[in-house]
């Protein structure tokens, strides 16, 4: 055996493995503390919400929408949520409804009903980066933020306001979103989302969201104000909660299509 | 004040939960322009190009402390001022429902919706046709009703009882969209001794399994498409409602950016027994050229084996082609664009639908419609010189 020959290939080989072993370290730590994140909303069960949509451009006008949301808690990591999300402004879609029944890596399951026909239609949900109703945020942003929708990458920690802030970096797993990756900032201490930059399909910084006056609600979190801001147009749309209202008792027969047409 | 707390104040004003003992009301007043740019065809139609109308809808609504419980009564008013046949004043909800956790009793007037096809509504059959309102066929009137909704892990199912008949509305002598003759809506003649007490009966069984979503639909009754009759002396046609029986089927399967939808009826009708069927594809293209826009395409074939004693349909061997243009902005500015090709005798229907928002509480609507090619055979022979466009605006409140 030469030696000489082999000790380089050696070392480089168990500098390689050390990366390697470094990189999955990284990413195991990463799934860590999004995980821990994920499960301080465990066993919520459902809630109901009232919010405001406040969408400016960037010339600084504002216009507003009204919305509620129902969410049906799936316990199970593998499966998605159930949602449902009606709208009460602008007056000329009130009524507008968006039932999702979130999948973890499969598109999702999704009907809309349009008041105005009386009509309940499947809509396809392939279209993960379109804006959500003309606001800042896509469709994979404002449906359920699933644990294993992405893969993760423990980034370093840095200050974020009062608290530390651990700084992850996700990757989606799922097909047609519309980054590359996102860069997500949680709390060392309540394990709460308060920051998320989201890189376009160029590897461009496009989005900023902010996640604001987070309150505790017996154990579990949520922010009442969600920031998001477009650096690429200068564009933002502001999500401004009410109280939430958790085991409102809401049941698997709350998130059927058919309930669509029986909502008002 | 800054604009955080104006933004809460804003927020807590305009947050009303309409839920829980509370009562909803809001509405809208529409004003609508038609112009035309043929003179009329047939004698005693108003040569007038401009035509205006007014509509109402006012939408009072209410629900129970409980959830569990509502109530809707949602008027409308339309006033033409070219033709009196098009003034309307209808129900279109005045209901009260009850519902527990896997059922739904509805008393009163509703609206109800089957299907999934764009071009044309063969499986939806419950609501009688506002055809005076728009000739689209999707302006409906409310049906009283008694309905059952249960829901169980393998669909739903809902089964109607409707006491109480809607006669189709009409365009009158004044009006465009008419034969050479006016229909006579005040002298129907029914097939059924209980004219328009008649009791029809409705079943739907729907649900979806993995990407398919499916529909089945039994109707017996009342058709809500009438054949027309020459009036004895000669001067209008009698519309006439036959007992038909009526099974149908709608599915839509959904795969990425695919919708491919089919919709079919078999009907025993008034002289014979024959199928019907709808289909075809809608394909969206996302954010088209990195822009916030979504472009669809719609194909859809039509097919109608009915004979020419039975009522009369545009839809009988149509190919459609169209074109769905939404702009995801904050206006929610959208276009629709259509064209029906009848391939036997090359009848040609043309309609273009655009909208958008302005400000936060008007809504302008604007239609273009346009025909041509028509056989002597052909639903739209009568109407080859009524092309028009429309400009609507309405205010929400």
């Amino acid at each position: 055996m030469n030696f000489k020959r082999e000790i380089p290939a050696l070392l480089a080989a168990v500098f390689l493995m050390s990366i390697a072993y470094a990189a999955q370290a990284n990413q195991d730590q990463g799934f860590e503390i999004a995980a821990r994140s994920d499960r301080t909303d465990l066993g919520f069960g459902d809630s109901e919400v009232e919010l405001q949509m406040v969408l400016r451009n960037a010339a600084g006008q504002e216009s507003m929408r009204a919305l509620r949301i129902a969410t049906l808690e799936k316990p199970d990591e593998s499966v998605g949520d159930k949602s449902l999300v009606v709208f009460d402004t602008p007056r000329d879609i009130e009524g507008t409804a968006l039932l999702s029944h979130a999948k973890i890596l499969d598109p999702d399951d999704q009907w809309l009903y349009l008041p105005a026909l009386k009509r309940v239609k499947r809509i396809s949900s392939s279209n993960k980066s379109g804006p959500f109703v003309g606001s800042e945020f896509a469709f994979e942003d404002f449906t359920a933020i699933e644990l294993n929708k992405f893969d993760y990458t423990y980034v370093g920690e840095v200050p974020c306001g009062d608290l530390i802030c651990d700084v992850l970096e996700r990757t989606p797993r799922y097909e047609n979103s519309g980054y590359t990756r996102q860069v997500s900032w949680v709390d060392q201490t309540h394990f709460q989302i308060r920051k998320v930059e989201f890189y376009d399909r160029r590897g461009d910084l496009l989005k900023v969201l902010e996640l604001t006056d987070y309150r505790n609600y017996d154990g579990i979190w949520r922010a009442h104000k969600l920031s998001m801001s477009n650096v690429q147009t200068n564009k933002q749309t502001d999500l401004i909660y009410g109280d939430y209202t958790f085991n409102a008792g809401l049941a698997a027969n709350d998130f059927v299509k058919g309930r669509l047409s029986r909502l008002r | 004040m800054n604009r955080f707390l104006l933004v809460s104040l804003l927020a807590a004003l305009s947050i009303s939960p309409a839920r829980g003992g509370e009562v909803d009301i809001s509405g809208s007043v529409e004003m609508q322009a038609r112009a035309f740019w043929h003179d009329p065809q047939w004698v005693g139609q108003d040569d007038q190009a401009l035509q205006g109308t007014v509509i109402s809808t006012t939408e009072i609504r209410w629900y129970n402390e409980g959830g569990n419980q509502r109530a809707a009564f949602i008027p409308y008013l339309r006033w033409d001022a070219t033709d009196e046949e098009r003034n309307l004043t209808d129900l279109k909800e005045a209901y009260w429902a009850i519902e527990g956790d896997d059922y739904e009793l509805l008393v009163g007037a509703n609206t109800v919706f089957w299907g999934v096809t764009e071009s044309v509504h063969l499986v939806d059959i419950i609501n009688q046709t506002d055809f005076a309102g728009d000739i689209d066929g999707e302006d409906k009137l409310g049906q009283p009703m008694v309905s059952l909704m249960l829901q169980r892990d393998w669909g739903e199912i809902t089964a109607f009882v409707m006491p109480h008949f809607r006669e189709r509305t009409f365009t009158g002598v004044d009006g465009r969209f008419r034969a050479p003759l006016p229909v006579d809506t005040d002298n129907p003649v029914f097939q059924s001794s209980g004219e328009e007490d008649h009791v029809d009966f409705a079943l739907r069984y729907s649900h979806y399994i993995g990407d398919i979503d499916i529909g089945l639909n039994l109707f017996s009754g009342t058709s809500r498409e009438p054949r027309f009759i020459p009036a004895a002396d000669g001067q209008s046609l009698l519309p006439a409602y036959d007992q038909i029986d009526q099974f149908g089927v709608d599915v839509q399967y959904t795969k990425d950016a695919w919708l491919w939808k089919l919709e079919a009826i078999v009907r025993d009708g008034v002289t014979h027994s024959f199928a019907a069927a709808v289909g075809g594809f809608e394909y969206t293209f996302y954010q088209v050229s990195e822009s916030s826009a979504d472009v669809g395409l719609l194909l859809e074939y039509q097919y109608d084996g009915r004979n020419e004693f039975e009522p009369v349909t545009i839809a009988d061997n149509d190919v459609f082609v169209g074109t769905r243009l939404a702009f995801n902005d904050v206006q929610d500015t959208a276009v629709l664009a259509g064209l029906s090709y009848d391939t036997d005798t090359s009848e040609t229907f043309v309609n273009i639908e655009a909208e958008r928002r302005f400000g936060d509480d008007w809504f302008v609507e604007l239609q273009v419609r346009a025909f041509s090619g028509a056989g002597q055979s052909d639903a739209t022979i009568w109407l080859q010189k009524d092309d028009y466009a429309q400009l609507s605006l309405a205010r929400y409140f």
